[in-house]
């Protein structure tokens, strides 16, 4: 069994939408057969938490100078272009 | 889809139908002022929230006729959750959650008085469920009286 993957979910307090960002990715993911483990942070820590993170997911804007890919998007809350997303995040994630 | 959580946590002292609201910050302030009101959370919310809107802003474009917006801030501000709810009058401009630089036309607001708990996500879920159901928007907007927001609700 593959290592599950690591992803990193952020929104501006780490209490509101990246719990349901977090939430749709993981029953998402487990649907494509894709084991994923998140956590939830601000904005504001995603530069000291990145490492060891394969993918980052986010609501509001990061610094632009990551080393892990980030992908933007609030699908998970307006439902617009949420299959794209998914998508996208498989693909980072293969 | 039935939204019990929201149901459950929404004001009814807090819910402001066809506001004629000037900008922003008059729907926040509205809002926050009626939760302090009736005692959900501290005198410090609103301009908690107005600040956090100033550089982390919840605008959402829905793609649809109506755009939302949840103003929400840090939990040392709320005393219990709760929900406020205002429909608009006239579309005031909030900046956009993923692009800050852009402004969305928003006529439907949500004001999230969150604490931490796991019960919380239920409830986030189904505002992100409500945001992304066009017919429950639609209802909302055409409310005229407190009881009609519930119902678009159940």
């Amino acid at each position: 069994m593959a290592q599950p993957k690591r992803i990193l979910v952020a929104c501006g307090t780490a209490i509101a939408t990246s719990t349901v960002v977090a939430k749709s990715i993981e029953e998402e993911m487990k649907k494509r057969g894709i084991p994923v483990v998140t956590r939830q942070c601000k904005a504001t820590e995603v530069k000291g938490l990145e490492h060891g993170y394969d993918l980052i997911v986010t609501t509001t804007p990061l610094p632009k100078d990551l080393e892990v890919p980030v992908i933007q998007t609030l699908a998970f809350l307006t439902g617009i272009g949420k299959e794209d997303v998914l998508n996208q995040i498989q693909k980072a994630l293969e | 889809m039935s939204s019990n959580k929201i149901i459950e946590l929404l004001l009814p002292s807090a819910v402001c139908i066809q506001l004629v609201a000037e900008d922003s910050k008059h729907v926040i302030e509205t809002l926050s002022g009626e939760l302090f009101k009736a005692g959900y959370v501290y005198e410090s919310f609103a301009h908690a929230a107005l600040e956090r809107e100033s550089h982390m802003p919840t605008g959402l474009p829905l793609g649809g006729k109506y755009n939302a917006a949840i103003p929400h801030t840090d939990i040392e501000h709320v005393i219990k959750p709760a929900l406020a709810l205002a429909t608009l009058r006239k579309p005031v401009n909030f900046q956009n959650m993923i692009e800050p630089e852009s402004s969305v036309p928003v006529q439907l607001v949500i004001v999230m008085a969150l604490e931490q708990a796991k019960t919380q996500v239920e409830m986030l879920q189904e505002i992100a469920g409500l945001l992304q159901d066009a017919a429950i928007i639609e209802k909302l907007m055409n409310a005229k009286e407190i009881p009609q927001v519930f119902e678009a609700f159940s």
